[in-house]
């Protein structure tokens, strides 16, 4: 391959290849045959392998849906339907591209629900999101956490673009890198203040119009900070940085500071949060701590205002 | 008195779309079973409006003629045969043709009003004015005549080695009817899942929109069109579809056939880095892009979009340069793979030795080896 | 000889709080107000009042106000008012009927009848403020293709590219001489090209030598047929060089700065003696067919060792397309055309409203032209002539323009008030006078602050349609007629602009 690429999103290439946990891997068997430059499909494994939801039952506390084959809806509908039913844990095999994996669980006064999925879960992964925990072994694509307002979400490998968008709670913690214009727009409102924690490098936008919140990058492939367009139109919360930054990759609505006392107790904090989720990471932990961050924050909450002429 | 012009008011379509290519970097062939299952893994960015597939190497037996994939339409048998025996009249006058049969069919599977399909093995026989014309050039200026004049007719595939398969339907749909998981084994495939928001549509407005070998599959719609469009006709090209794709694929012949530059070059032309950042280059690479974006500007392509170009040998993927459509592409052993989402990459090759989304404007660029 | 005009204008003074302080007589140029002692108050002659309102802006007590005096003629729309008056001065003097900036005739203006687009869901806009949004105009010619040699990391471009100058956005000051306007209207103009990263135009009067170390590279010099200050350091020290073959508001005629005006430093830039007429011809007169001017050009181009790119500039008339076609392939790098509304200094009025067509007709009909013969590439087109906002630029670069010239758009931000006197040279405003007390109402940093203020909002206006309609960068909306419709148009006018009519 000739094509110039960004290595910082190829952090961890054996992703695809997690180990699953051992009390699934049974069920699991048909993934992960290798397909050697053929195209022809992999053998899905034969049928006991691989429960339909209909047949899906608990395991290890867990409810099981295959979702190979399913539509989006379908498996939304499957979702639902174990919620109704008091299923406190689900576990999604053979994601593969169905959108909106957790937007369907709202119901008001619902415990937070456990969502575990393998595979890859299409675009707007728990959008609108409130109070769950999704757990991704694996990438997600777009729109991870559109608009999401309490909850968690971990991504076990790398995350496509618009992460976050207008998240006003809640929590996303992702290994690997992600794409353009993470935490476009996350605000924060009372008590409510999202969180975005990156393991790799963020392509360009990050924080753009950001309202609200914190964003932590933690370039743990020690690439550096590729992105351009930083913060741009930045005007709340605080996006850090571990290493530096070129002034030029930001927005001319950020300012660029050496964090405070404070938010060294936070990023502590954040750190810590981060490798208890990727414990493969937990050796990092002294280099992290002692490591330099540079902090970003909003210019002004009106970097506009001079805009007009009334 | 001269005779006012009447004002062109033909619309231009949108459409919006799922894009998918696949090829094997040591040349080797394979059946076109994997990307129809992952292109309709894309099935909800599609509205079954248009779906289509672009193979290379699928003709060993006749590699060294022009394959021309004809569709006659029309409202009633004798109107497509009757359109096809002018074609055919038009075909002898200026072509050796070594071959010719229907494009087989599934006919179980059902496609809403298909156009009797068509292929022909030819070799240019130029004469007179146009035996000047450099051999492509001949081939371009006659299937630009056919599909301007002959009522009914359209080739719509015109490489040698190669072909496009496309019509109204969904891609799954499309790629089952050609039978193109049993009938092909090519070395790279690219396929379009369509969702244009105009009502109309016909079997030729598809994707991929091919010239040559070349073949452009294409996801966005490009604000730029009347800018780019104006700017190719100077160079006498003629925009007959009204859509993205197909000024899109006559840049990229423009620039890479007709002009040679290198896909580096081009991609620097059709999504140039902004001028902040080509004024912080260094003065080598600085003079360079500021030439481009000067001679060139009217080819940038403004607006979203993420495109697949292809031709022997070839895979190229690329974004508008601020990637406001998205682009995934991957690797295993010597497959490489495009995608408008990851997971019909991982559908068809769960394990991957990487995965990445390219930054906007940054070709990602397959070769086979030679 | 009495006078039968009655006058234009009327004086109204609030007696209550108007305190005598006589500013509005130290501010008038033209007499209108003077003190009575007699009476102890501020009288006013009406007849010469222009209309120009310094008084009033000026009067600490906001006491006074200038109105247009009704017609007490007999209503009659053929016998106009204004016919009526110019005819009875021709009597009174015999003379030709001279007047002051762009024709305010009522011409249909076409960028009242088009409308932009914007993106409705099926492709984005683009926030302006966030995301990069491109103004930055190259002028000059660019090859049809480019050759390159090598590849990866060697590749490298063979093609030499003519001359270009960039522009941070797509307005330049339009041609304004000094003599025709005052030095601190003029180095005004400079100065606020030079900070905002355009260019102004010297017109035909020459560049103040001590102004062109400091703003000969935003300078666009120009070579008119009374050829006054022109060396060769005034061509090397600017941008481009433009050739004057014509002005909007008076194509086919010459222009005449009187004597009163050839004060000794505007006598010393024009490099004529101070006190005499500095007549420019009607015609260049070494000018008298299409390969004259390619002579010409390639004089400006052997005087300025083929680094900067030669512009015409022509009047918008009736085969201008083709004269435009001819001027390309006589090498010129630059076009601008000035259209019907264009300003001027002095021009006869008969001229001014008779003579030329509008602009936007004419941008899309030149480049409709230049792209049919394929020679669009091989120079850049400039508009002038009625630009009033950045909602006229934009159309104007959608039907096929690089950028446009703005003139009276510069003066009024500046503070002129369209009174038309321009020709008097007794500018209150002390734009257009060389009248030591008048030209010291502009101070230079202020009037040039004034005039970037202008730009900047301008250009963000502009980035605001442009991501409106998707778009992050100028040259993609640059002939993108596809993104202008007519409203309330003919279907000749359709058809002539290029454009769909709004629903089409």
């Amino acid at each position: 391959m000739t094509g110039p690429r960004n290595p910082s999103d190829i952090d961890h290439p054996s992703s695809a290849d997690q180990k699953l946990p051992s009390h699934l891997s049974a069920r699991t068997a048909g993934q992960g045959i290798p397909d050697e430059g053929s195209l022809e499909r992999s053998d899905p494994g034969d049928e006991a392998a691989s429960p339909t939801a209909e047949t899906s039952n608990q395991v290890c506390g867990g409810a099981v849906v295959d979702a190979t084959g399913l539509k989006t809806k379908e498996l939304s509908d499957r979702l639902r339907d174990l919620m109704l039913a008091g299923t406190g844990r689900m576990i999604v095999k053979n994601a593969c591209g169905q959108r909106y994996i957790g937007t369907r669980l709202y119901r008001p006064g619902q415990a937070s629900l456990q969502i575990e999925i393998f595979g890859t879960p299409g675009n707007d992964l728990g959008a609108f999101l409130s109070g769950h925990r999704i757990l991704v072994h694996g990438n997600v694509q777009d729109g991870v956490g559109n608009t999401m307002d309490r909850g968690e979400i971990v991504v076990e490998g790398r995350a496509g673009d618009v992460l976050g968008m207008s998240m006003r709670g809640g929590r996303i913690f992702v290994r690997d890198g992600v794409g353009y214009r993470t935490a476009l727009h996350m605000k924060e409102y009372l008590d409510q203040k999202p969180v975005v924690v990156i393991g790799g490098t963020a392509q360009d936008f990050l924080g753009e119009y950001m309202a609200g919140g914190i964003v932590l990058v933690l370039d743990l492939g020690n690439r550096g900070h590729q992105s351009n367009f930083i913060g741009t139109g930045m005007h709340g919360g605080a996006i850090f940085l571990r290493g530096s930054v070129n002034l030029t990759q930001l927005g001319k609505e950020v300012e660029i500071s050496a964090p405070g006392e404070e938010d060294h107790a936070l990023l502590e904090n954040l750190i810590h949060e981060f490798l208890i989720r990727f414990p493969e990471l937990a050796a990092r932990q002294e280099e992290l701590q002692k490591s330099q961050f540079v902090k970003l924050t909003p210019v002004s909450k009106r970097p506009y205002g001079k805009m007009y002429a009334y | 008195m001269t005779r006012r012009t009447r004002r062109r008011l033909i619309e231009k379509e949108i459409c919006s779309c799922s894009i998918f290519g696949a090829m094997n970097r040591s040349g080797e062939r394979f059946g076109g079973g994997g990307v129809i299952e992952a292109i309709a893994n894309m099935h909800v960015r599609g509205n079954g409006l248009g779906g289509g597939f672009a193979a290379y190497g699928i003709y060993p037996h006749y590699r060294d003629y022009y394959a021309f994939h004809l569709m006659f339409t029309g409202t009633s048998e004798s109107v497509k045969r009757s359109s096809k025996a002018e074609f055919d009249a038009f075909l002898h006058q200026g072509f050796q043709v070594v071959h010719d049969e229907e494009i087989p069919c599934d006919d179980s599977v059902w496609v809403r009003d298909p156009p009797l399909a068509w292929r022909y093995f030819v070799l240019p026989d130029p004469k007179g004015e146009d035996a000047k014309l450099s051999e492509e050039d001949y081939i371009v200026d006659k299937v630009m005549w056919v599909n301007t004049r002959i009522d009914n007719a359209y080739i719509f595939s015109s490489g040698k080695d190669m072909g496009v398969f496309k019509g109204v339907g969904f891609p799954e749909e499309i790629g089952r009817y050609f039978m193109l998981d049993r009938e092909y084994r090519g070395n790279i495939w690219t396929a379009h899942g369509r969702f244009p928001t105009n009502t109309q549509a016909w079997w030729g407005g598809a994707h991929p929109f091919g010239l040559l070998d070349w073949t452009v599959v294409h996801n966005g719609e490009i604000s730029s069109y009347g800018t780019n469009r104006r700017y190719l006709e100077m160079y006498g090209y003629k925009c007959t579809l009204q859509t993205d794709t197909e000024v899109i694929t006559y840049a990229v012949d423009l620039l890479m056939r007709r002009q040679r530059l290198p896909i580096e070059l081009v991609a620097r032309i059709l999504s140039p880095p902004i001028w902040n950042a080509i004024d912080r280059m260094g003065e080598k690479e600085r003079s360079i892009a500021r030439t481009l974006r000067m001679v060139y500007g009217p080819l940038l392509m403004n607006g979203p979009f993420t495109i697949i170009i292809a031709h022997h040998g070839e895979m190229i993927g690329l974004t508008d340069r601020v990637r406001l459509r998205p682009l995934t592409a991957a690797a295993r052993g010597d497959m490489m793979y495009l995608s408008s989402e990851e997971a019909p990459i991982r559908l068809i090759s769960p394990q991957l030795d990487e995965v990445w989304t390219p930054n906007g404007g940054e070709p990602v660029v397959g070769q086979i080896r030679c | 000889m009495k006078s039968f005009i009655p006058p234009e204008f009327q004086v109204y003074r609030d007696e209550d709080r108007c305190d005598q302080c006589r500013g509005c007589e130290r501010q008038c140029s033209f007499g209108v107000h003077s003190y009575d002692q007699d009476r102890d108050s501020i009288i006013s002659d009406e007849s010469k009042c222009a209309g120009c309102q310094r008084c009033v802006i000026f009067c600490p007590m906001d006491a006074l106000t200038i109105r247009p005096s009704p017609s007490s003629y007999r209503p009659n729309s053929s016998w106009t008012r204004e016919k009526m008056d110019d005819l009875k001065k021709q009597a009174e003097t015999g003379g030709v009927i001279l007047t002051g900036c762009g024709s305010d005739k009522p011409f249909r203006i076409y960028w009242d009848h088009m409308v932009l687009n914007a993106s409705q869901v099926t492709n984005p806009s683009i926030d302006p403020l966030r995301e990069p949004m491109e103004l930055r105009t190259f002028l000059g010619p660019k090859p049809d293709f480019l050759k390159i040699s090598g590849e990866g990391k060697d590749v490298a471009i063979e093609t030499e590219i003519g001359p270009n100058v960039v522009v941070e956005a797509p307005i330049l000051f339009s041609a304004m001489s000094y003599g025709a306007i005052s030095y601190q209207a003029f180095k005004s103009l400079a100065m606020a090209a030079c900070d905002f990263g355009t260019f102004f135009n010297t017109g035909e009067g020459g560049l103040p030598k001590e102004l062109r170390s400091d703003y000969g590279r935003c300078a666009v010099v120009q070579v008119a047929s009374g050829r006054y200050g022109i060396d060769a350091e005034y061509l090397n020290c600017a941008a481009a060089v433009e050739i004057k073959v014509g002005q909007g508001a008076k194509p086919g005629i010459g222009g005449h700065l009187p004597a009163e005006k050839v004060s000794s430093l505007v006598a010393e830039t024009r490099m004529i003696p101070e006190g005499t007429d500095a007549i420019s011809p009607a015609p260049h007169h070494d000018i008298y067919s299409i390969e004259d001017l390619s002579m010409l050009i390639y004089a400006l181009k052997e005087a300025t060792n083929y680094e900067k790119p030669i512009s015409v500039k022509i009047a918008a008339v009736h085969n201008f397309a083709a004269i435009a076609s001819g001027i390309v392939r006589a090498g010129a790098d630059i076009i601008a055309i000035d259209g019907l509304r264009g300003g001027t200094g002095a021009a006869p009025k008969t001229i001014r409203d008779n003579v030329g067509i509008p602009i936007e007709l004419a941008i899309s009909s030149v480049d409709r032209r230049l792209r049919d013969e394929g020679i669009r590439n091989s120079c850049s087109l400039l508009a002038a002539g009625g630009i009033r906002c950045s909602g006229d630029v934009i159309k104007a670069i959608a039907l096929g323009a690089d950028g446009v010239y703005i003139g009276t758009a510069a003066l009024i931000a500046m503070g002129c008030t369209l009174c038309q006197k321009c020709y008097t040279g007794r500018c209150n405003w002390g734009i257009c006078t060389q009248d030591p007390r008048l030209a010291g109402r502009i101070n230079p940093h202020i009037a040039s602050r004034r005039l970037t203020n202008l730009l900047r909002a301008w250009s963000a206006e502009i980035k605001e349609m442009l991501g409106g309609m998707g778009i992050n960068a100028i040259e993609s909306l640059r002939g993108n007629r596809d993104h202008l419709r007519g409203v309330g148009l003919y279907e000749w006018e359709l058809d002539v602009l290029g454009i769909k009519g709004a629903g089409e």
